[in-house]
């Protein structure tokens, strides 16, 4: 009877020997697999935080139905709809409440380099609690008072200064379009693809730095249901309610929308998925080499092994050892290399870049299919092994 | 000395390349060789030699004739039965071939690991016992590189012989080494042979090792010439 446990046992590890013999060029071997883990975890990784950055806002929206011109694109450009709409919506059943949100990305002072940079501003209605934030909740009476703002403390820029004056209770003061503005608290969202940070203030404030916006002209309609509800009910019976100058989307739509602006009307995840590929062949590349070196240096020995009464099926499962060895054992160096670059760039660019297990299994499984196929290449060259050869 | 030939050989004919360029180098072979005799082969280069050897290794593939090897039929015989056959006889090369990558023990025991039945003790026990025959009990663990010519033609022969084969082919053997341990490998040869009451067919041009033939034949351009007792 087979059994592969006891035939494993007793088959000598030819491949582990082979490669394990000649220390240098294992490792200069697995340095370029680690090279091409890493080429792949950054693309990937860099491809993830886009989708994940541009959904930052979407998830501490506390609201479970949102409405928003058909005209807009994304959360940074989000045409406006008349307010009426919101009122309106309150007419559903099981809609408890519908509140506006205004958004406009502004060249602001950066107040601790005195530049202007851009930033985005968000307007909601302080009675309406619309932001799963703590820190807001706590800040709330803050942005009634005029002119006065939240500053998102992950903005990507210069601003170690304006956090510290500000946890430490000190208001900091700073300009956006003439008008001086007072920053009274602390939040975290942090950056994404589409702005550097956030300002939060109330609707009055924000209008005040707009004058130009009508009050009437809502960016985003945030609308909380009463509980029991169904989502998708209401959804659909707000379509009909409502005149076609707005879509109406569940929370979790809105977040796929989102992913899907990204994914389809920019180049942006094709040309990581681009980089990714790039990384794969590389991979295949240098493995192909170690490999082939190692088949052709060891031609003779192959041969004698054939006449001795080995099978051609035998020498290729020693290639594949050999492939899967170089994956698993490259793809450890890989890994720690990339969540330290992933370190860096997360602290470089505010972007939520890290290590997780989906992708690591990803580029494990990806590593190993490389190598296989350089081992299936390489292999090749075994059917020349002729034991008749050697004689 | 059994009366029934380990290796039979009738009529075999052998021709390398296609159409115009087709040439036989092997012509109307007979040749008989006993269990326990070691036979000789001589010949100058060319003669084909090592193409009769190949054939009986089951290396190549016997196309006119009959070639009968532990009593199967060569002679048309596909790959996987030749495979089957390698594995009952023992080669030793001119070169070592030794791999590069596995200590003595380790190259003597792969001799073992293509015959399932061994159990992996079992195959550790047998490579020890027949590297201390050979002298290199105290070099089990030392790699290729780290041994002398004649040690690792040594290993070599240890290897071959490890599985016990019915069959030993060898391709002068010696010619990689000094007259000294030239003579020490044949003889090693021999006494593991008679020992092991295995045959052996080896091609040399090393006239210092006629003398541990049973029998001597010569080939030349593809033909077996007279077939010479020796006096020992």
């Amino acid at each position: 009877m087979f059994n592969p446990i006891a035939s494993l046992q007793r088959r000598t590890p030819l491949g582990w020997l082979q490669l394990s013999h000649q220390k240098g060029k294992l490792f200069v071997a697995l340095a370029g697999i680690a090279f091409a883990d890493v080429l792949m975890f950054m693309q990937l990784g860099f491809r993830a935080a886009l989708f994940d950055s541009s959904i930052r806002t979407h998830n501490i929206l506390d609201a479970d139905v949102v409405i928003f011109s058909p005209q807009g694109l994304n959360f940074g450009n989000l045409a406006t709809f008349p307010r009426r709409r919101l009122l309106q919506a309150q007419d559903v059943p099981g809609v408890a409440g519908a509140h506006p949100m205004y958004i406009a990305n502004v060249v602001w002072k950066n107040p601790q380099t005195r530049k202007e940079t851009a930033i985005r501003v968000v307007g909601f209605e302080p009675d309406f609690l619309a932001i799963k934030l703590p820190e807001i909740e706590k800040n709330l009476d803050q942005l009634k008072l005029p002119d006065t703002f939240l500053f998102d403390q992950e903005t990507r820029g210069e601003y170690k200064q304006v956090i510290a004056d500000l946890n430490a209770g000190k208001p900091v003061t700073t300009e956006v379009d003439h008008r001086t503005i007072k920053l009274a608290g602390n939040f975290s969202i942090g950056s994404s693809f589409g702005t550097d940070g956030h300002l939060l203030s109330s609707s009055e404030n924000f209008l005040r730095l707009f004058p130009r916006r009508n009050v009437q002209s809502v960016s985003l309609g945030l609308l909380k249901l009463q509980p029991g509800a169904d989502a998708t009910q209401v959804v659909s019976q707000l379509k009909q309610h409502l005149p076609n100058d707005v879509l109406v989307m569940t929370h979790s739509e809105f977040i796929e929308f989102e992913k899907g602006y990204w994914q389809k009307n920019t180049s942006i995840g094709f040309i990581f998925s681009l980089g990714v590929s790039m990384g794969f062949i590389v991979g295949i590349v240098i493995v192909y080499q170690v490999l082939s070196t190692d088949v052709n240096s060891h031609m003779a020995e192959y041969a004698t092994f054939k006449a001795m009464g080995y099978s051609g099926g035998y020498l290729l499962t020693v290639i594949f050892e050999e492939a899967i060895i170089l994956a698993i054992l490259g793809f450890i160096p890989g890994s720690i290399g990339a969540i330290a670059l992933y370190t860096m760039a997360r602290n470089g660019t505010k972007l939520p870049i890290a290590m997780t297990t989906a992708r690591a299994l990803t580029v494990l499984i990806m590593t190993l299919i490389m190598c296989v196929i350089s081992g299936a290449i390489a292999t090749r060259k075994l059917q020349s092994a002729d034991p008749a050869d050697i004689f | 000395m059994s009366t029934n030939p380990i290796i039979a050989i009738h009529n075999l004919n052998h021709y390398f390349g296609q159409g115009a360029l087709k040439k036989q180098v092997l012509s109307n072979i007979n040749l008989d060789i006993f269990s326990g005799e070691i036979v000789l082969m001589t010949g100058p280069s060319g003669s084909g030699k090592t193409t009769l050897l190949t054939l009986t290794g089951g290396l190549r593939s016997g196309q006119e004739g009959s070639l009968l090897i532990l009593g199967e039929q060569m002679c048309g015989a596909g790959d996987r039965k030749r495979m089957k056959i390698r594995r009952n006889i023992g080669y030793i090369f001119q070169a070592h071939n030794l791999h590069g990558s596995l200590t003595a023990l380790q190259n003597v025991r792969m001799g073992l690991e293509v015959h399932p039945h061994w159990t992996p003790a079992e195959m550790k026990a047998r490579s020890q016992e027949i590297l201390e025959q050979v002298g290199l009990g105290d070099r089990v663990n030392y790699y290729p590189s780290d041994l002398s010519g004649g040690q690792k033609q040594r290993v070599a022969i240890a290897r071959a012989l490890v599985s016990r084969p019915k069959i030993i082919l060898a391709d002068e053997p010696t010619a990689a080494l000094d007259s000294k341990s030239g003579r020490e490998v044949v003889e090693l040869m021999q006494s593991l042979a008679k020992e092991q009451g295995c045959t052996i067919l080896l091609v040399t041009h090393d006239n210092r090792i006629l003398d541990i033939a049973d029998r001597i034949v010569n080939m030349e351009d593809g033909q077996l010439m007279a077939q010479t007792p020796t006096l020992a």
